[in-house]
């Protein structure tokens, strides 16, 4: 049927395509400006000194463009140290989570137990639960689990990086284990059947078969994980009491003068600590759409 | 001829290119693998349960007492207030509840302006989304840069959007005010303190984050797609609009459904740019933003912010069931 | 979370740059993950001394650069005079505030900033703070009764060392005075006379700003404890025998409606800094704000502090004069988890000196130190007149958010946000009836 659609003359519609082809654009273009204006406009701020922009307002013409405040920024922060803390966390976080989420995911998808419905409802579910219904007793759990001292030098879950990591992995599993799940469902279940039958155990065709499949899923969540966990900033004020030790999100809380706020400062700060997300996407960008295959109609 | 494209989508979605539904038979698992199998599961589940869902239930329980965090609990009714502080660590029942819909003034705003939240993302925020991945996916030139612009906004930390959207939105140095004009005392327009206009500057801005997310979500539904569907119904004649509507957008049934949940859950969730407002108040507050307000911070209502939060987790078990409930039957049918 | 968005602390001056004082050489060690061993964690992490030894750690929120580099100052020498080495570790000011109920259960530092008032009762009372009677044994004669007051809780014992305050006042620029030939108002017919006057000469009268809830509770204060003193002001805010359905409080209302016409527009929409640039820029006659911020923006923004005067507010009944003014004052406790007891108390004798004080005041120029009779020689005209008047005063109030309970604060926050939007007296009434009631809840 498709090839005799395909026979049919294709009737003249040039101009009707060209309107939709100016249209398109139009609105990709006109969009594309306003939601980068005001990132333009903060990035344009940043780089002006605060005495000139107290004096003329943030809408002038420059007399002069200075790095000065990203300098500034940068040392009177400590930033390096923060940005640290942030690796520290979100390195280990984003491979825990896509780790034991690609696990759960490969059991629901790929392996016929009765319980895999419930599995894929309790995780799902758990992900839609809001922070902060869930900070209180979460904090006092935390204060009840003991810690190897090489791990946490409270001896306690609370107030340890260990701790800031098994929240998120915790937090973010769901929406990892819904989006593998989805997407292992995609591989044809044929490629399974013949490692079966070459005598491939469970393991290897979870590690073996199924994840180098999934990789550019993992990259689509890598990027999104790392974004989210990067930015985090409240489970890093409940449950870690160490201002040192929190990540770089708490570096920028310390610019923001609770008084007198260097606004112009807190703009170049800001934009320094967007820079590790950027890198992340602009490195997995290839792979983040591709990966992202949710609720895949092939599937 | 719509009868032809809807019919040349059914074919396609019964057509043998499309892999076969059938879950594959691995036959009977050997003990060793049922022990992997259980190895697998044990530490996410276990995490499930014990941070996310653990804490949940125990919200709930938490949200009949009057608690100020400090000390610990009594199964035992409240005494009225004897020296500085209020009884404590104490049953009150539904009084939460209670106080919470009658003698406590942000409340019904929060509610209304979550409901309002949620009509603006689905009517705006998300088909706008939507619209940006249907373009971009049609492959105009630059498609890259406009992608990569508009999910921009997604993956910027809470701090920087905050202070971004001061700059244009500051009423006497403000972006928008001083290219207005709007700039002097007399003439200001107080997009972010005014209770009438605050709520629909905030949109601005969570549309502006919203639409970038959506976008990447339904781009990726849309490259899913089968393409020979949409060259088929091109050929066919139909024009991009009719191609979208009529073929494109059932067969995604499956990511509208999830695109429609993600925007319910954002909705309601919705928090971090009111709160770097004005911690939600005068016209912005927020169910969300209570819950934090009355929990995390000095003011410690534990007790109180729970119920307020199980009110929360009550509103959202509704999107969350009928998404589990479409998903599954879903499954059950294949 | 872009400013502080409950009451005022510690302040700020020039961004000098810091090299990462309190992080000390420590800095780039990775910590807790990546540090082998308990307690060798980056800088500023808590130690683990065990109750014995010379190490203390101090939890501060001094995080704002001078503060911070001031406080670091403090603490060299208080180790010089002790022996006690401190490790800081320092939490942003709103961070901090917000997770005391948690931080004081979880694992404190031995010592932690905090304020007076409630908020330090508040925390006493729930058994979080150790009481410190026997520091203030060595230290008592270095302070006043007023100041003596404001250190203990509710059961008489002493939880609180305090380091400076600053005065809660009206702010202008002498040159507009002397320029336009204005005379500091006295009283509540000549304020609004002057008022008048300013706006007939294309000023906006007072700056004002409400943007983070905090700053308009400021003049709540002002005005009930300028119509119904100190007594009663402190009554509401504990809850003890006023409501706020009381005509006393429709009476404040009433006195800030007759100020609306002079009061900046659009105050909720508004960060008080851009308040405060509207009087630098002379747009503004007048501010009513805390010394600790206006004086501080002048500086940042590098604008002539000399030509920056204050007067107290005007009296309004003449019962009370203007005897009474805010005037918070922030310091230290010691959290009943402390683990080196000993050596947090060596330290607190150390910062309730006249010395200690003005070594801190080295490195702030607009709060005033609390100790008796106290001129540190760095005092600037600001910080002199300060201190003069805050002696002055029958009594002094901590501030509406640190004098009630927080939920409380929060509740009357949101109340005058609406009244600032709608100041009609039908408005006020409802108001004033949802707070009583919420009162009644939040109070028990």
């Amino acid at each position: 049927m498709t090839t005799a659609l395909a026979t049919k003359p294709t009737p003249v519609r040039v101009p009707r395509v060209r309107l939709g082809r100016i249209l398109s654009y139009v609105l990709m273009i006109g969009a594309t400006i306003v939601w980068i204006t005001p990132i333009v406009f903060t990035l344009y701020v940043s780089l002006r000194p605060y005495s000139e922009t107290s004096k003329l307002g943030y809408v002038s013409l420059p007399r002069s463009l200075t790095l000065d405040n990203y300098r500034q920024a940068w040392t009177q922060s400590d930033m390096l140290h923060f940005f640290l803390n942030s690796v520290a966390i979100t390195v280990p976080a984003v491979i825990l989570t896509l780790f034991f989420a690609s696990l759960v995911a490969f059991v629901v998808a790929k392996v016929n137990i009765k319980i895999n419905v419930v599995l894929l409802i309790l995780f799902t579910a758990g992900n839609l639960l809001p922070q902060q219904v869930i900070i209180t007793p979460l904090y006092r759990l935390y204060l009840l689990i003991p810690m190897p001292t090489f791990l946490s030098d409270s001896g306690l879950l609370y107030n340890s990086i260990a701790g800031l990591v098994a929240i998120n992995v915790a937090f973010q599993l769901g929406f990892c284990v819904f989006v593998l799940s989805n997407f292992m469902r995609t591989v044809p279940d044929e490629m399974y059947e013949a490692a079966v039958v070459d005598g491939a155990g469970l393991w290897t065709r979870y590690w073996r078969l199924t994840m180098p499949l999934c990789r550019p899923a993992l990259a689509a969540l890598a990027t999104l994980l790392t974004t989210w966990i990067y930015n985090d900033f409240f489970w890093a004020i409940t449950l870690i009491e160490t201002g040192s030790r929190r990540p770089v999100t708490s570096a920028l809380a310390n610019l923001q003068g609770q008084f007198v706020s260097n606004q112009n400062l807190i703009a170049a700060a800001a934009m320094i600590v967007a820079i590790p997300t950027l890198v992340v996407y602009v490195l997995l960008q290839r792979q983040f759409i591709s990966g992202l295959t949710l609720g895949s109609t092939k599937g | 001829m719509a009868s032809t494209v809807t019919d040349a989508a059914d074919d396609a979605a019964k057509s043998p290119v499309t892999p076969r539904r059938r879950r594959y038979r691995v036959g009977r698992l050997s003990r060793r693998e049922i022990l992997l199998v259980l190895l697998m599961l044990a530490v996410p589940i276990l995490a499930d349960l014990a941070f996310v869902w653990g804490p949940a239930i125990a919200s709930v329980f938490l949200s009949f007492f009057r608690w100020s965090g400090v000390g610990g609990l009594e199964l035992r009714g409240c005494r009225p207030a004897g020296g500085l502080l209020p009884d404590n660590g104490c049953l009150t029942g539904g009084d939460n509840y209670s106080q919470a819909a009658t003698n406590y003034p942000p409340f019904w705003p929060a509610v209304e302006h979550n409901v309002i939240w949620l009509v603006v993302f689905i009517v705006f925020a998300t088909p706008l989304g939507m619209l940006f991945a249907v373009v971009i996916d049609r492959g105009i030139k630059g498609s890259r840069i406009y992608q990569s612009a508009l999910f921009l906004p997604v993956m910027l930390s809470l701090a920087l959007i905050g202070i971004m959207w001061e700059f244009v939105y500051s009423p006497n140095y403000g972006l928008i005010n001083t290219i207005t004009g709007h700039n002097q005392n007399g003439n200001l327009v107080d997009w972010l303190g005014d209770p009438k206009l605050n709520l629909w500057a905030v949109l601005v801005e969570a549309t502006w984050r919203q639409a970038g997310y959506v976008m990447v979500l339904y781009l990726a539904g849309l490259k899913a797609a089968d393409p020979s569907l949409r060259e088929a119904a091109t050929v066919d004649g139909a024009n991009a609009w009719q191609t979208f509507w009529r073929v494109t957008f059932p067969t995604l049934r499956p990511i509208n459904i999830v695109i429609l949940v993600v925007t319910v859950i954002e909705s309601l969730r919705a928090f971090d740019l009111v709160y770097i407002t004005n911690r939600g108040s005068n016209g912005l507050e927020l169910l969300s933003v209570l819950v934090t307000n009355n929990i995390v911070g000095e003011t410690s209502r534990i007790g109180f912010g729970s119920a307020l939060g199980v009110v929360l987790l009550v509103i959202s078990l509704v999107p969350i069931s009928i998404f589990l409930y479409q998903n599954f039957k879903r499954k059950a049918d294949r | 979370m872009a400013q502080s968005p409950t009451g005022p602390g510690p302040a700020l001056s020039r961004r000098t740059l810091l090299r990462g004082a309190a992080f000390g050489a420590g800095a780039l060690a990775l910590p807790g993950l990546l540090a082998a061993c308990g307690g060798s964690s980056g800088g500023g992490g808590t130690t683990e001394s065990g109750g014995s030894g010379t190490n203390i750690s101090f939890g501060s929120n001094y995080s704002d650069p001078a503060p911070k580099a001031a406080f670091q100052g403090l603490i060299n020498d208080a180790k010089t005079k002790t022996g006690v080495t401190t490790k800081i570790n320092t939490t942003d000011h709103n961070t901090f505030q917000n997770n005391i109920t948690s931080y004081l259960q979880g694992t404190p530092d031995d010592l932690a900033t905090w304020f007076a008032g409630f908020r330090l009762q508040y925390f006493a009372a729930q058994g979080l703070l150790a009481p410190i009677d026997d520091v203030w044994d060595k230290i008592g004669t270095h302070f006043n009764d007023a100041a003596k007051s404001l250190s203990k809780g509710a059961d008489g014992h002493y939880y609180l060392v305090p380091l400076y305050n600053y005065p809660w006042v009206v702010h202008y620029n002498k040159s507009t005075f002397a320029q336009k030939g204005y005379e500091v108002p006295t009283n509540w017919d000549s304020f609004i006379a002057l008022a008048k006057k300013m706006k007939k000469d294309g000023l906006t009268p007072l700056a004002f700003a409400d943007k983070d809830l905090w700053p308009a509770l400021g003049t709540f204060d002002i005005l009930n404890m300028r119509v119904n003193g100190f007594d009663y002001h402190m009554k509401l805010m504990q809850n003890k025998g006023a409501a706020y359905t009381d005509k006393e409080i429709t009476a404040v209302f009433d006195h800030w409606r007759e100020l609306m016409p002079y009061l900046q527009t659009g105050a909720n929409g508004r960060i008080w800094q851009d308040a405060a640039k509207t009087l630098e820029a002379k747009q503004a006659g007048m501010m009513f704000q805390g010394t600790n911020q206006v004086a501080a923006q002048y500086a940042t923004d590098k604008k002539d502090i000399k030509d920056l005067d204050f007067f107290a507010y005007p009296e309004i009944n003449s019962t009370f004069g203007q005897d009474y003014m805010d005037a918070p004052a922030d310091g230290f406790i010691m959290p009943k988890k402390a683990k080196n007891t000993k050596g947090a108390k060596k330290v607190l004798e150390y910062i309730g000196t006249p010395e200690a004080e003005s070594s801190y005041l080295k490195g702030d120029s607009w709060d005033v130190g609390l100790a008796t009779g106290l001129v540190a020689p760095t005092y600037n005209d600001i910080q002199k007149k300060s201190a003069t008047m805050i002696a002055k005063q029958k009594a002094v109030a901590q501030f509406g958010d640190r004098d009630t309970d927080p939920a409380m604060a929060t509740a009357l926050e949101h109340a005058i946000q609406d009244f600032i939007g709608n100041p009609a007296a039908s408005n006020v009434q409802s108001l004033q009836k949802s707070l009583a009631k919420q009162a009644k809840s939040i109070f028990g």
